[in-house]
């Protein structure tokens, strides 16, 4: 045992005073066996192999090479499922962080006395999280029926669940004198929460409905493979036509979408915050 | 220019009002809302919507227990799980793999302007494509199977990864280097005592960041037929077996829930040292 940990420890170094430092053993040794198993068997579990990687991988760039030239006409398709899935995004971000706003309230360290209570919220939150959008889309469509509601509903509530944690991290850092000074006056928790914290933080809550916004609308374009609504089922469709010069129309619509509102959003937070 | 002190009133009234802004702000939400509104019309709740939303809630406490403690065979949650799991890591470990030269390639401090703009152009247009279109072009390429998942979620987490790699390549203080170099060491002790500590933590942490995100992905990569939990999860909800829905979702939650505890606690120590 001695001989294996002598084998790996680095070599001594003699300083110039004649002092032996002996240098820490490198975390590597016990990661990268670590990795190396995980690595094998995952590329077991996954059936990995990079025999039809070398031989089918350039199908991928053919699939790419046939959506060029794109199809411009199809755009006339395209425009209005694009338009609703800009607005299931705006619709479900407004909706999501509306209601964020009190859940982060009943989350935070410094608002609520109760500690349980606060644990409680955050558990329960923190297992709305983990569940993936398009499965919630998928539970609201068997709810409220095929369309654009169902996944509105479901960007509404992948928003409230991130919005949710994210907000009550700001709260828990606010600074509490204005508070203070507005509770000891004789507000109540939540006057004194309104005014008294709020005003730190309106710049840093609108920015952070504008950086769900802007994932939502990436979010968003893939909804409508479930049938909850926007591009997705057109995307879905005309990939299954192998209509790629549509595919790529659709792709270059959505690709100028999302530079634009991302631009906009990023110049609207920076002069905010 | 007056000398006194203002009072309160006189300093509120001094404040910029921005109301051209708050105003155009205001009716370009209300503008919206109402295209929203006409748009995404209200299909009411139907019977079946409800008891379907009853039953899904009350799955979760319901759940079946041959499935979800099913250890053998494929068709059990733990095994469903582990398969997310792989897909998640492999596809991360290539993506990241891919995205360190990259990122090298596109960073203002080792390369040319007019190149590292290629490569910035590159990535943001590897970004933009949704994960799910990414998955069907790939069902082309390797047909369905978790396979697929892997190289989907490899190309998928470039974008975002060499993003981020980007920030941390440009960060690097170029003192350090100045001082090996001015202590004499050669270009290979250079990158191995200059560079690598100084980029390593940075990069373990986005792409265990990134994994935390891929574990999702690779759960709704399911619906394309790129394996994982997503694809039992979605028939088992049309299929309207509850039970099943209840086993695998409480699967998903804890799963999520652990790997999200354990990303977090390395990557704080990561960060702080401790």
């Amino acid at each position: 045992m001695e001989k294996i940990k002598k084998f790996f420890l680095p070599r001594p170094i003699i300083l110039s005073s004649g002092k032996i430092v002996q240098p820490k053993l490198s975390p590597m040794v016990y990661i990268l066996p670590i990795l190396g198993i995980a690595i094998y068997y995952s590329a077991q579990l996954t059936r990995f192999k990079f025999s039809t990687l070398i031989n089918r991988g350039s199908q991928f760039f053919v699939i790419v090479g046939r959506m060029i030239p794109p199809n411009p006409a199809y755009f006339e398709r395209a425009w209005m499922p694009l338009l609703i899935t800009i607005l299931m995004s705006v619709f479900g971000t407004i909706i999501g962080s509306a209601f964020s706003l009190p859940a982060a309230y009943v989350s935070s360290e410094n608002m609520v006395k109760n500690k349980y209570a606060k644990l409680a919220f955050r558990a329960i939150f923190s297992i709305l999280r983990t569940i993936p959008l398009l499965i919630l889309a998928i539970i609201f469509r068997n709810i409220f029926g095929l369309g654009a509601f169902a996944g509105t509903m479901a960007v509404g509530v992948f928003t409230f669940t991130i919005m949710t944690k994210m907000f009550y991290e700001l709260i828990d850092t606010a600074d509490m004198g204005p508070f203070e000074a507005i509770e000891s006056s004789g507000a109540s928790r939540v006057q004194a929460f309104w005014s008294g914290i709020m005003p730190q933080l309106w710049g840093q809550y609108i920015a952070l409905i504008l950086y769900n916004f802007e994932m939502n609308i990436r979010n968003a374009a893939i909804l409508g493979y479930v049938g909850a609504g926007g591009i997705g089922i057109l995307l879905n469709e005309r990939l299954a036509w192998r209509a790629y010069a549509d595919v790529g129309i659709i792709l270059i619509a959505l690709m100028v979408t999302v530079y634009l509102i991302e631009s906009l959003s990023r110049h609207i937070r920076k002069r905010l915050l | 220019m007056t000398t006194r002190k203002l009072t309160v009133q006189e300093q509120l009234a001094k404040w910029p009002s921005h109301m051209v802004l708050k105003v155009g702000a205001v009716a370009g939400l209300i503008i919206l809302l109402a295209l929203s509104y006409y748009y995404i019309p209200y299909p009411g709740l139907t019977d079946t919507g409800i008891r379907i939303a009853r039953n899904i809630l009350f799955s979760i406490f319901n759940p079946s227990l041959d499935l979800l403690l099913d250890f053998s065979t494929k068709n059990g949650v733990v095994y469903l799980l582990f398969e997310t799991a792989a897909i998640a890591f492999l596809g991360t470990l290539i993506g990241t793999l891919v995205s360190i030269p990259l990122a090298f390639l596109s960073s203002r401090n080792i390369m040319p302007n007019w190149f590292t703009n290629l490569g910035i152009a590159l990535i943001t247009i590897i970004r933009t494509f949704p994960t799910v279109v990414y998955g069907l072009m790939f069902i082309r390429v390797a047909g369905p199977g978790p396979f697929t998942g892997v190289l989907t979620l490899a190309i998928a987490s470039i974008g975002m990864v060499s993003k981020l790699f980007i920030e941390t390549i440009e960060d690097l203080d170029p003192g350090i280097i100045e001082a090996l170099d001015a202590s004499g060491c050669n270009t290979i002790q250079k990158i191995q005592y200059g560079i690598i500590p100084q980029l390593l933590g940075n990069f373990t942490s986005t792409a265990i960041y990134r994994f935390e995100i891929n574990v999702k992905y690779a759960t709704i990569l399911g619906m394309v037929g790129a394996g994982g939990i997503g694809a039992p999860l979605i028939f088992a909800i049309s299929a309207y077996r509850w039970k099943d829905v209840g086993a695998l979702l409480i699967g998903l939650i804890i799963f999520v829930l652990v790997i999200e505890l354990i990303s977090s606690k390395i990557r704080k120590k990561l960060a702080t040292g401790e």
